[in-house]
């Protein structure tokens, strides 16, 4: 285990060495301690590591992951994993605004709850929140599985494309063009297999699924008032 | 027939007068909006007359300074961007770049004519909003990575291995909106590239989805300089909506470069409602922007770039003149590969249109190839020809800046300044801060005829 405390080291150095480690580093186990809410801690890796963060980070925490496993025991500002490519990010608390949004990949798991815009226009990465989410969660979402084991907040969805929602608790309200879809065999094995990696306490049959109405797809001049 | 002058017992009539408010055009979209419910949506930019270039002119040197040989005294045209910050700024040897252009709008083929004719003249090209093509990087020797809310193909590798990147927050054809791409153009490659599904109509958000004002973009260009090592220079591009508070708060967030772009520049396809009403022109732009950089003692140390109707060498040399350290040029390029070519003429009348006024680039039938995805419209456009009537027209844009520079006696095109400009109209006069010819006078600053 190597460890990098950054009240005595500066973020171009933690973030340097750890872009560092590739495929074939030996150097896997990692610790940052002292993080202080910095911000863009552990961005851009590429290397199959596991960066363990000892305290809550600032915006940007893991952004633009490939590859690395990244656990932050605290919480995470906004925009944690965002544009994540592969690999984990971890959250034992809560995860504030645009938490993984625009990732492509891999999977964001958290633990408590998350704000505003979770998800937002996600390109095919999995996120499980253990908690709540707040509104505009999945805006234009385009692929991938948001996962919701509580209530999501007003207008979850918005015009979605091909994103999967599902949620457990309330929906407060839908956005444009997102709809409650048929559960159906092959998404309660997608739901079975992130709630076991994400180590949620859940059943898929709990779950309701949410996607798009796709009448928004197109322009017509008579879904204009849902805009 | 009818004498529309006379009636039947002789008397004059009235002539018939049509409105000056409801021209035949205007009742047009009236009768088009009516008739399909939906607005007009076109690519390109402003098409309104408005103050621009053409009401600047160069006083050229005489008595009170000398002229440099045209053929003899050399004349500098070397932009170096992202001094500020970056590691590895760019260096280009001339002041007039390729603006972003999306593959999707824009055929594979049109993106390697950019790069090809962008690269053969020593300067830059510019992704779009749909990722980075193997086309344009294999071909552009000088490539910036657009930065866009859709982030549609963004990702840490080819943030990489681009030469800049260039935060998107708004675009001089359509300031606070978004792109769009209509379905005849989601081809499958699109599709794959943008991670949509084929065939639809699709609407680029508007917002960054992860950062929402001048503070927190300051932190997000923080962490894509960390992802990059600091070694790329950051522009931030604006549309011309509040130039001077635009350009101090991009300074603020710690822009390397700002890219400036008027209402003239163009889009591949928004309503032409937004086109026409949402932005100011290249000319009124230009002076608030320096004026922002001179006030945070930043000119020169942060860039800037214009964009925005720039046609000529002439336009090269007045927005330098203004303050610019560079142009960028997007519809200008496309009209040197092909675009609005007379040659495609009876192709252009099928589609109810004429050369030099094509604009439904959005409905992807180009007969010059260009904006198309369509495979057997893309193979009327040769990338190596089209690249090289780019680089030829980029070198005699440079050299008509080096004319003009040569004439005020400067040996560098940045030494181009405010005095070597008067302005022939009022209106030019007050948007670019130049005294009126014949005059020291500068409407709104007080002085005297």
């Amino acid at each position: 285990m190597q460890t990098i405390d950054m009240a005595s080291t500066a973020l171009r150095e933690v973030n340097s060495t750890l872009q560092a480690q590739k495929a074939d580093t030996n150097q896997k186990q990692w610790e940052i301690v002292n993080p202080k809410g910095s911000h863009a801690i552990a961005c851009g890796l590429d290397g199959p590591i596991d960066v363990t963060v000892r305290g809550s980070t600032g915006y940007y925490c893991a952004g633009m992951n490939k590859q690395a496993h990244v656990h932050i025991v605290g919480s995470a500002g906004p925009g944690v994993a965002e544009n994540m490519m592969s690999g984990t990010v971890i959250i034992d608390g809560d995860a504030s605004q645009y938490a993984g949004a625009t990732g492509n990949g891999g999977l964001l798991v958290i633990k408590g709850n998350a704000s505003s815009r979770c998800g937002i226009s996600m390109k095919g990465i999995d996120i499980v929140v253990h908690g709540n989410i707040g509104h505009m969660s999945a805006f234009m979402a385009q692929s991938g599985n948001l996962v919701v084991l509580g209530d999501a907040g007003d207008a979850l969805g918005d015009s979605l494309y091909e994103a999967r929602l599902f949620v457990r608790g309330k929906v407060k309200s839908l956005g444009a063009d997102c709809i409650e879809k048929e559960m159906r065999p092959e998404h309660l094995e997608i739901l079975a297999d992130l709630l076991e990696r994400a180590g949620a306490d859940a059943r898929p049959e709990e779950f309701k699924r949410y996607g798009s109405a796709r009448k928004l797809y197109n322009f017509n001049i008579d879904n204009a008032s849902a805009y | 027939m009818n004498d529309m002058t006379k009636n039947a017992a002789g008397i004059p009539r009235t002539v018939p007068q049509k409105s000056a408010t409801f021209t035949d055009a205007v009742n047009a979209e009236i009768r088009r909006a009516a008739a399909t419910g939906i607005y007009d949506i076109r690519g390109g930019g402003a098409k309104r007359k408005v103050p621009h270039f053409d009401d600047l002119l160069f006083l050229g040197a005489s008595m009170s300074r000398y002229p440099l040989e045209g053929y003899r005294e050399k004349c500098e045209t070397k932009v170096v961007l992202g001094t500020r910050f970056a590691k590895k700024p760019i260096e280009l040897d001339i002041p007039i770049t390729i603006a972003g252009m999306s593959f999707g709008a824009l055929s594979g083929p049109a993106k390697e004519a950019l790069g090809r004719g962008a690269t053969a003249a020593g300067t830059s090209t510019t992704t779009g909003d749909g990722g980075m093509t193997e086309e344009e990087r294999g071909h552009s020797k000088t490539l910036v990575y657009q930065y866009l809310p859709s982030r549609y193909g963004m990702n840490p590798d080819d943030l990489r291995r681009c030469d800049a990147i260039e935060i998107v927050v708004g675009q001089g054809a359509k300031p606070g909106g978004g792109g769009m791409l209509l379905g005849q153009k989601i081809s499958d490659r699109v599709a794959e590239m943008r991670n949509l599904p084929k065939g639809i109509d699709q609407r680029s958000a508007c917002r960054h989805p992860d950062w929402t004002g001048p503070d927190d973009l300051e932190i997000k260009i923080m962490e894509l300089r960390e992802i990059t090592n600091w070694e790329k220079p950051i522009y931030i591009k604006v549309g011309g909506a509040r130039p001077y508070f635009d350009t101090t708060l991009a300074i603020k967030a710690g822009a390397d470069v700002v890219v400036l772009d008027g209402m003239q520049g163009g889009t591949a396809a928004t309503q032409d409602v937004f086109i026409e009403h949402v932005g100011q022109p290249t000319l009124a732009c230009i002076g608030p922007a320096v004026q922002a950089l001179q006030d945070l003692d930043m000119h020169r140390e942060v860039q800037l770039i214009v964009s925005g109707g720039i046609r000529t060498g002439a336009d090269v040399a007045k927005a330098l003149a203004l303050g610019a350290d560079a142009v960028s040029i997007g519809t200008a390029a496309m009209v040197a590969l092909g675009d609005n070519d007379p040659h495609w003429e009876a192709e252009y009348n099928a589609l109810g249109t004429t050369a030099g006024a094509y604009d439904d680039w959005h409905e992807g039938r180009d007969p010059a190839g260009i904006t198309t995805q369509d495979p057997e419209l893309m193979a009327h456009f040769d990338p190596v020809a089209g690249g090289r009537r780019l680089s030829n027209y980029l070198k005699v844009m440079t050299l008509e800046a080096q004319t003009i520079a040569r004439a005020c006696g400067k040996n560098h095109v940045h030494n181009l300044e405010p005095e070597d400009l008067c302005a022939l109209t009022v209106e030019a006069s007050a948007m670019s801060g130049v005294p009126l010819a014949g005059t020291n006078w500068v409407p709104g600053r007080g002085g005297n005829y």
